[in-house]
């Protein structure tokens, strides 16, 4: 289920259960992928990743970085780290993460508690919670968004506040007069 | 979709007529009735925003600015997807699921409501019981004092009326891209709009030397 690589390093705690060997849908699975004490340093490889011919059916939690290129129907958290959503991924669940990357689908509720990127093509329904977003051109967003301001702790004075949560401002150029008359009417 | 059907269609029938040769050049203007808009939402924080013009980083990096929170829909998407495949555009605002559906992809938001709507000229694409309905809808789910802007060409003997892609700059400064050159349902004057926001309290016109009617309407 998890790719081959993972596998290797985090091997399952219960000895009856058994790897899967190829991909498969489980039912109301709980997955995680805290590091165990393992002999590789996990700085030393990539994200974890979840490879577009898999399909799960309940939650996943992860104490690191996640790129998903298949299918999730639950939810999937991962507090302190980033989720990237590949091409193929389509994820019909709710989303925590601290940075969340969207180039697939995702259909759900997304809290992103730093930033989260909806990319090009990109698809995603559903409300967001973040302190930064950036959407680019050709992607498809519907749903509210709600800018979490970071905590006064953080950040010390408000006009920097403000400027952390809106990293695009639109470029302007003169402005075309336009406006010849106006009229009020009451109904 | 619609965009393709209508191109390679263009019959008395089609809403679309072929797009301009030349790509697309965003072009900045100013708009009193966006001014207004923003100038309503003065001195609030964290209101409940709705946009028809589909996501855009400029519309959702100004509106959040200001402490507020932004609802996103691409209603010209919905409406392609609802009415553009097979048969007529305006034909097919008459067929009940494909109405339903529009009004449920744009306007259905369980216990929702909203403090204001940037409507841009969604409604000029709608035919008259969809356009009421649609307009219904827009008074149930916006709170009381909260206002609405639209724009509605004003053009009236104009065969077609340029689509665009709406984004905020300023309060008062909006950039246009052009998507296409579309028939208009109808000519709506201040009198017919009047009578299409009857429920509200109030409707301000704003008309442009470009013949585009801005419409403020205060709930």
């Amino acid at each position: 289920m998890w790719n081959k690589r993972k596998e290797e390093e985090y091997p399952p705690k219960s000895p009856a259960a058994p790897a899967a060997p190829t991909s498969q849908i489980k039912e109301n699975a709980t997955m995680s992928t805290n590091p165990a004490p393992s002999h590789h340093a996990t700085e030393s490889r990539g994200p974890a990743i979840i490879g577009k011919s898999v399909m799960i059916k309940g939650q996943i939690f992860s104490r690191e970085d996640l790129t998903i290129d298949g299918e999730i129907d639950g939810s999937v958290e991962l507090h302190e780290h980033r989720l990237t959503v590949g091409p193929n991924g389509k994820l019909q669940a709710g989303v925590k993460a601290r940075e969340v990357v969207v180039l697939g689908t995702i259909h759900g509720n997304v809290e992103a508690s730093d930033k989260i990127d909806i990319r090009k093509d990109a698809k995603l329904v559903g409300d967001i919670k973040t302190a930064r977003i950036v959407i680019e051109d050709g992607a498809y967003f519907k749903g509210s968004i709600d800018i979490v301001r970071p905590e006064a702790a953080r950040t010390p004075a408000p006009s920097q506040q403000k400027q952390q949560s809106t990293p695009a401002a639109a470029s302007s150029t003169s402005p075309t007069p336009a406006t010849a008359a106006a009229g009020d009417s009451r109904s | 979709m619609l965009k393709d059907r209508l191109r390679s269609e263009p019959s008395s029938h089609s809403l679309h007529s072929p797009p301009k040769k030349s790509g697309p050049q965003p072009q900045n203007r100013a708009s009193n009735g966006l001014d207004q808009f923003f100038a309503s939402l003065q001195d609030q924080e964290s209101l409940s925003i709705l946009d028809f013009s589909g996501a855009s980083q400029a519309n959702i990096s100004f509106i959040t600015s200001m402490g507020h929170r932004i609802y996103s829909n691409d209603a010209l998407r919905t409406m392609e997807e609802a009415f553009g495949s097979g048969g007529d555009f305006i034909a097919n605002q008459s067929d009940p699921e494909r109405a339903a559906l529009f009004l449920r992809e744009n306007l259905e938001f369980a216990d929702r409501t909203f403090d204001g709507a940037l409507i841009w000229d969604t409604l000029q694409f709608l035919a008259p019981p969809l356009l009421q309905d649609t307009v219904d809808r827009l008074y149930r789910i916006l709170r009381p004092q909260s206002s609405l802007l639209a724009f509605f060409h004003a053009e009236e003997k104009a065969q077609t009326a340029p689509l665009y892609s709406y984004r905020i700059v300023e309060s008062k400064i909006m950039s246009l891209t052009p998507r296409n050159q579309v028939r208009p349902v109808q000519y709506f004057n201040n009198r017919s709009l009047e009578k299409l926001f009857q429920k509200f309290h109030s409707v301000k016109f704003f008309l442009t030397r470009d013949h585009l009617r801005e419409v403020i309407v205060r709930r």
